[in-house]
């Protein structure tokens, strides 16, 4: 039976007619395709491994030298290489808490306009400006971050936040510009098309059924939108928030030219302070010694590891909330 | 009762204002920017700007010609690197994946696509950097390459599972192996769509500064080759930006409003180009 068979042939068969044989089947060829395409898929695979294992074997000096210590260390001493990481941590934080703060009622607000209030013809228009706000590169938001936004601040909007909140430990000493507040409007402005984009997108997926019902019952349109659906896709809209915290943390630019770059650790927003990201954007090519690319590179392990945990989480949330709208409707 | 109805009509109009007043303020931001760049970047935009090498420091004067040619060679090392590998791992996912393998492609993509632009300044630094030991546009070039693949990888995808089944059904009915069916008959009809996408996905990292710092590095002369340090538009907007001089930061608002206007006019192009009913893929 064996023998019958097609391989059975193919084995009997000599080399001419082994080698059409082979050629029939390149030619017929799906398993070749196949394997070609998975090959190019998996090299996603090792370029995702290398670059895990280029932070990590890059890193090991600095690993080694001052182990957990690293994270809440206060000094970054590049001349007696001592190396904390404490002031850039917190740098990092606090301008995406405030980013965070005032792009997520901006840009909820807006989405839900975009996606509840607004004819189908406005939003989607204007739904395509706040996507080009997207693509703004973010140097061109540092650029004008230096040149109009920290003159605003120095002039008048930190004055104004003086003398309103000034018994507030947030808004106290002297006033430069160049600041940890500066950083976080930058990344609110930066963050709000992201939320706008993926709320919208949440909200339009609410099904239509829970509004009409809410209607029915004698509820306002706002009350509808608000006690209904914006409860049902809370879930997506916390996502959308992640992902833009994830955006905030990794971005480099824009923070290196409006934060000052001073590693210091303060209650004020007033005060320059810097952040994970533009600590090796500034520091990358100047840094002399192994154990100084280390700890950068190391610095660079902590944004990447916090950067995925986010990212994964909010694609958790939306995924959770879109999946959950589409099955109802 | 009468008073409740109109309390909560009000509630009702007054929020709804506000969310428009939200919408508002966010699209004017863009208006904003792109308003500031063409009244301060038009006014230092010369034929100058296009055509010299930056001056030494402290003459007024000069261009960004080889900033704009080495932000070419980058992206175009960037396509090389990122297009091969995003689209025909966008193949594999659409067409021939399904399995367990695909599961993880997609995992990861989606890993890749939220790895911070510096990080990935740093794996490009020390792929290219460290063992050639100096700068180089092939350093840059693999940071936005690899920058490039999950986009187009997704877009791929989106834009080959955009294509009705009977197109395959009917290309198979007629003899095409599987392979034959994809390779003619369902990325052709998709070819418009992937474009689009790759030219978004170019648009996006035309912009991207950070992972140049020290991979691509900076040039105040030609780069000669493909293994010198190379200048490009945002690293050269940075440079002049943070610089103490009134006149780099009148060109780097020129170059600003260059790089912006490639930047939107790819986005709305793609925008134009895409087919009706279709979507823009995001990052």
């Amino acid at each position: 039976m064996a023998d019958s068979t097609w391989m059975g042939a193919y084995r009997r068969a000599g080399p001419r007619t082994r080698l059409r044989a082979f050629l029939v089947r390149l030619r017929g060829g799906d398993e070749i395709a196949h394997l070609i395409t998975l090959l190019f898929g998996s090299t996603i695979l090792l370029i995702t491994f290398l670059l895990v294992y280029e932070l990590w074997r890059n890193s090991a000096l600095s690993r080694h030298k001052f182990g957990w210590d690293f994270l809440f260390t206060r000094t970054w001493d590049p001349v007696f290489e001592n190396f904390g990481a404490l002031p850039f941590v917190f740098g990092t934080t606090v301008t995406s808490a405030v980013g965070l703060l005032i792009a997520v009622p901006l840009g909820v607000g807006a989405a839900i306009f975009l996606a509840e209030m607004a004819p189908a013809r406005i939003s989607d228009g204007l739904t395509f400006l706040i996507e080009l706000l997207a693509a703004v590169p973010s140097v061109i938001y540092g650029l004008l971050g230096i040149f109009v936004l920290v003159p605003i601040l120095r002039t008048t909007v930190m004055p104004l936040l003086k003398h309103a909140l000034g018994s507030l430990p947030f808004f106290q000493g002297p006033i430069y510009g160049v600041s940890l507040l500066a950083a976080g409007v930058v990344l609110a402005i930066m963050i709000i098309p992201f939320i706008i984009s993926i709320s919208r997108e949440v909200l339009l997926a609410v099904p239509q059924d829970q509004r009409e019902a809410a209607l029915a019952v004698g509820a306002t349109k706002w009350e509808a939108t608000w006690k209904v659906v914006v409860p049902y896709a809370r879930a997506g809209i916390m996502g959308s928030v992640f992902l833009a915290l994830a955006r905030a943390l990794g971005e480099t630019m824009a923070v290196t030219m409006v934060i000052g770059n001073d590693p210091k650790i303060s209650a004020s927003l007033f005060a320059p302070g810097y952040s994970i990201a533009a600590v090796i954007a500034n520091e990358f090519t100047e840094a002399t010694s192994d154990l100084y690319v280390s700890a950068l590179i190391e610095l660079g392990l902590v944004l990447f590891l916090l950067t995925i945990i986010l990212n994964a989480l909010a694609r958790l949330l939306i995924l959770a909330t879109t999946r959950r709208g589409t099955a109802h409707a | 009762m009468n008073l409740r109805m109109a309390w909560r009509k009000s509630v009702n109009a007054v929020m709804f204002s506000l969310t428009a007043l939200c919408a508002l303020v966010s699209v004017s931001v863009l208006l904003f920017i792109l308003g500031y760049l063409v009244w301060h970047g038009g006014k230092s935009l010369n034929w100058a700007f296009f055509t010299q090498l930056p001056k030494p420091v402290g003459e007024t004067g000069g261009g960004m010609a080889n900033a704009i040619v080495g932000s070419g060679k980058l992206l175009l090392l960037a396509a090389l690197v990122g297009v091969p590998i995003g689209f025909m791992a966008g193949v594999y996912l659409s067409e021939f994946g399904g399995s367990t393998m695909a599961f993880l492609v997609r995992y990861t993509t989606d890993l890749l696509n939220g790895v911070p632009s510096i990080v990935m300044g740093i794996f490009a630094y020390t792929m290219v950097v460290l063992p050639l030991k100096h700068f180089s546009a092939l350093a840059g070039g693999l940071a936005l390459g690899v920058m490039m693949i999950p986009i187009a990888v997704r877009s791929t995808e989106e834009f080959l599972r955009a294509v009705p089944q009977t197109l395959r059904e009917g290309a198979m009915a007629l003899g095409a192996s599987k392979w034959k069916a994809v390779a003619t008959v369902v990325v052709p009809a998709a070819a418009r769509g992937i474009l689009t996408g790759i030219i978004l996905d170019l648009a996006r990292v035309a912009g991207e500064t950070a992972p140049l710092l020290f991979t691509a590095f900076n040039n105040r002369f030609w780069s000669s080759g493909w293994n010198q340090p190379t200048a490009s538009l945002p690293v050269m907007i940075y440079t002049y930006a943070v610089a103490p001089y009134d006149d780099w930061h009148r060109q780097a608002w020129a170059a600003g409003l260059v790089l912006l206007g490639l930047v939107l006019l790819a986005n709305v192009g793609a925008r134009l180009l895409l087919p009706k009913k279709a979507f823009a893929p995001r990052g």
